[in-house]
C-alpha cells in the first residue's frame, strides 16, 4: 500500500501540478501543434501517480522493481513529459524541444526515443492491450503475490477503438490483479462531447461486465484519486479500472470543457495571451 | 544437380517424397526453442490445435495463453510482454494476424521494437477449399514494407522448424509465413539454415549443357563495383554462364526444382535458389545469380504485386538490370479447391515456370 497522504504532501502535489500544467502550456505554445485538452485535465493525476503511487526511480529508469506506467493515449504526452521532467527523468529545459527535429520528445511517445517509457503510443486503443501483456508477463514471473503494480493511463474517446475492449475481456478473463486502468473521463473527443459522438454510457456498467473492479472518482481531488487508488491496491482478484472525472483544459478556464481544444494548442496572439495568463495565475499562487 | 552442400533430402524429386506440413515444424521449433529459452511464450487466438502451437501448450501450459478470436489482441498483448523481457510467439492464419492486426503490429511491435514473433499459418492458395476469404496472398507486402521486420517463408517442415529457433535467438520482430497443406520435405536436419541467407538449392553442370554462353572460370562473385558500373557487362562480354536463375520462396520451391529438372534434361543451364528470407534481402547472392543468368524468374505463391519478386525487382533494378518473369497470383483473390487445382489456376505451377523461363529467356 502506497504511504498516507497527508494534507503536507497534498499542499506539495498541488503545487507541483500547477508546475506541471504551466510546462504543458509553455511546452505547447513553444511547439505550435499538439494536444491541450486532456494534458491539462490529467495533470492533477499524473502528478499524484509520480509524486506520491509510483515506485520508481528517475535517476535509475530501468530498475526492474520499478512500477509500469503504459500511456495509451499518446496524445496527452505534454503532460507525460512534464511531469517525467519535474520528478528528474531530464531537464525541464528539455521541454522546449517538444515535437521538433531531433527531440526525444516526439509528437506521441516513442520508447526508443525517450528509453525511460514503457511502450510507445499515438494510435489509439492499444495500450491497454499492452499493459495487459505487461500483467500477464509479471505474473508469469512474479506469481499473483507481485509487488509491481501496472498503470495503463486511457482516455475515454479511445474507448471507441474495439482493440480496447478486447485487452478489457482478456484482463478480465486472466483476474489481472495487479492492472490498474485510469480513464480520462473528460467526455471530449475531436469531433465533440463523447456522448454525441459513440455514446459510453452506462460506461461502469460496461467495465463491471467484463468482470473489473470499477471505481470512480475526482480526477482533481488529491484525497479521491488517492482512496480509489488505494483501493484498487486491495483488490485481490480482478483488475480495477479507475473512472476518474476531470475537466479537459483545467487550468485555463476560458478553455475549460469545450473539446475543440482537443487537439491544439494556443496559437493566435489572444489565446497565447489567455494561455500566459493563467500561467501567471498559477505560477503567483505557487510563490 | 542439387547443391551436394546443402544435404538436401535425395529423394525429393521422388513420387513417394515425404509430405510434412510447415505448421508441424513450426509447433517442434517453437518447442525446442522453448526449452532452450525460458523467456519464451506462446500465444494463440483460438487456433492452438490448427496452428500447431499445442504442441508447446502441452509442455509449457503455464507459458501459454489463449486470447481468443482477437487478433488485434494478440499482437498488442505480445507486445506488452515483450516489453517486461519475453520473447512472444504469436499465431493464427495470416488471414488474420499479420492481416487483421497490421497496424498493432506496425506499431506496437516494429515501431516499438519489441522482439514478437509473427506465426501466419494457411498463408497462399493452397489453403484449398476454405476460399478466398480465408487465403492470405498479400502478407508478404504487408510485412516486408514495416521498418525493422524480418520475413521468412520457410520451403518447407524442416526449415520451418529451423527458422522458428533462429528466431527466437533474435531480438528482431518477426514474420514467419507458412503453408496450411502438407509440402514436399526438401531440406534434412543436416541442411544449413541461417536467417537472411539464400541458398542455390539446383546448378546445371557447367559442361555439356550450354545454350549461347560458355562457361566462366576464376570468376569471384559478386562484383558489385562491377555491377554498379556497368549493369550489362556480363552480357555484353556474352559471359554469362547460365540460362535462367529461378527464385523460389516457399513450398512451391518443389515445383520450381521440378521445372530446372526438366530445363535441365533439355539442355538448359539453370540456377535454382531457395530465398527464404525475404527481408532482409539476400542482395549479394541475388545479384550474384542475376551476374551469371542474366534472365530470372521469381515464384511465390503471394500476389505477384509488393511480394518477393517484387524485393528481388527492386534489388536488380538498382544494381543490374535483368529481365524478370514473376510467378505468382496475377491482382485476384483465390477461390474454393483443392491446392493443387488452385496452384494450376493461378498459374503457379511447374508448366507456368517452364512457359515463364521460356519468355524471359527471350527477353534477354
Amino acid at each position: 500500500m502506497s504511504t498516507p497522504l497527508t494534507e503536507e504532501k497534498i499542499s506539495l502535489l498541488t503545487k507541483k501540478a500547477a508546475e506541471i500544467r504551466c510546462s504543458v502550456i509553455e511546452s505547447l505554445i513553444e511547439a505550435k501543434s499538439g494536444h491541450l485538452a486532456g494534458a491539462l485535465g490529467m495533470a492533477d493525476i499524473f502528478t499524484y501517480l509520480y509524486f506520491h503511487a509510483l515506485k520508481h526511480d528517475p535517476k535509475n529508469p530501468s530498475w526492474e522493481y520499478r512500477d509500469r506506467l503504459v500511456l495509451s493515449n499518446g496524445h496527452i504526452c505534454p503532460v507525460l513529459y512534464a511531469t517525467m521532467a519535474h520528478s528528474g527523468y531530464f531537464p525541464v529545459s528539455e521541454l522546449k524541444t517538444l515535437r521538433k527535429l531531433g527531440s526525444r520528445l516526439q509528437g506521441h511517445p516513442h520508447r526508443e526515443w525517450l528509453p525511460m517509457l514503457e511502450t510507445s503510443s499515438g494510435p489509439l486503443g492499444s495500450g491497454l492491450s499492452q499493459a495487459v501483456g505487461l500483467a500477464l508477463a509479471d505474473r508469469i514471473d512474479n506469481g499473483r503475490t507481485t509487488s509491481k503494480r501496472i498503470y495503463c493511463l486511457m482516455s475515454d474517446g479511445e474507448l471507441n477503438e474495439g482493440n480496447s475492449w478486447e485487452g478489457a475481456m482478456l484482463a478480465g478473463k486472466e483476474k489481472l490483479q495487479n492492472l490498474t486502468v485510469i480513464i480520462d473521463r473528460n467526455n471530449i473527443q475531436i469531433d465533440g462531447f463523447t456522448e454525441d459522438i459513440m455514446p459510453l454510457n452506462p460506461l461502469v456498467d460496461k467495465w463491471k461486465a467484463w468482470n473489473w473492479q470499477v471505481e470512480e472518482c475526482d480526477g482533481h481531488n488529491f484525497h479521491d484519486i488517492d482512496r480509489v487508488i488505494g483501493e484498487a491496491q486491495a483488490v485481490f482478484d480482478k483488475p480495477t479500472v479507475i473512472i476518474a472525472y476531470t475537466i479537459p483544459s483545467k487550468g485555463i478556464p476560458e478553455f475549460e470543457r469545450k473539446f475543440e481544444w482537443h487537439g491544439k494548442p494556443p496559437t493566435t496572439k489572444e489565446e497565447i495571451e489567455v494561455a500566459m495568463k493563467a500561467v501567471g495565475r498559477m505560477r503567483s499562487k505557487n510563490d | 544437380m542439387l547443391n551436394p552442400d546443402l544435404k538436401l533430402n535425395s529423394k525429393l524429386f521422388d513420387s513417394n517424397v515425404e509430405l510434412k506440413s510447415m505448421r508441424t515444424g513450426f509447433g517442434e521449433g517453437l518447442l525446442k526453442a522453448a526449452e532452450i529459452d525460458k523467456r519464451v511464450v506462446g500465444l494463440c487466438a483460438d487456433l492452438t490445435e490448427s496452428t500447431q502451437m499445442e504442441i508447446f501448450k502441452k509442455k509449457f501450459p503455464d507459458r501459454f495463453l489463449e486470447v481468443g478470436v482477437a487478433e488485434q489482441n494478440l499482437a498488442t498483448v505480445a507486445s506488452g510482454m515483450a516489453a517486461m523481457g519475453k520473447i512472444p510467439f504469436i499465431s493464427s492464419y495470416a488471414i488474420f494476424s499479420p492481416s487483421r492486426n497490421w497496424e498493432q503490429i506496425r506499431t506496437t511491435i516494429a515501431y516499438n521494437n519489441q522482439p514478437v514473433k509473427i506465426i501466419g499459418t494457411h498463408a497462399g492458395v493452397n489453403v484449398g477449399p476454405d476460399g478466398g476469404s480465408h487465403q492470405a496472398l498479400e502478407d508478404i507486402a504487408l510485412m516486408r514494407v514495416i521498418p525493422r521486420m524480418v520475413v521468412i517463408s520457410p520451403c518447407d517442415s524442416i526449415e520451418a522448424k529451423k527458422a522458428t529457433i533462429a528466431a527466437a535467438q533474435t531480438d528482431s520482430p518477426t514474420y514467419i509465413r507458412l503453408a496450411r497443406e502438407k509440402s514436399v520435405v526438401m531440406t534434412t536436419e543436416e541442411t544449413p539454415f541461417q536467417i537472411g541467407k539464400a541458398q542455390e538449392v539446383f546448378r546445371s553442370k557447367e559442361q555439356g549443357a550450354g545454350s549461347t554462353t560458355s562457361p566462366v572460370r576464376g570468376e569471384t562473385f559478386p562484383d558489385l563495383s562491377a555491377a554498379k558500373r556497368r549493369g550489362n557487362v556480363w552480357s555484353e562480354k556474352g559471359e554469362t554462364i547460365y540460362d535462367v536463375g529461378i527464385i523460389a520462396t516457399g513450398a512451391l520451391l518443389h515445383k520450381a526444382l521440378l521445372a530446372a529438372k526438366k530445363l535441365d534434361s533439355e539442355g538448359k543451364k539453370v540456377v535454382v535458389m531457395n530465398l527464404s528470407t525475404i527481408k532482409p534481402l539476400d542482395e549479394a547472392a541475388i545479384i550474384k545469380l542475376a551476374h551469371e543468368t542474366r534472365a530470372i524468374v521469381t515464384v511465390e505463391e503471394h500476389q505477384i504485386i509488393s511480394g518477393m519478386g517484387s524485393a528481388v525487382a527492386e534489388c536488380l533494378a538498382k544494381h543490374i538490370p535483368t529481365p524478370i518473369e514473376f510467378i505468382g497470383v496475377n491482382d485476384k483473390f483465390g477461390q474454393s479447391g483443392k491446392s493443387e487445382e488452385l496452384i494450376e489456376l493461378y498459374e503457379m505451377g511447374e508448366p507456368h515456370i517452364l512457359q515463364a523461363v521460356k519468355r524471359v529467356m527471350l527477353r534477354k
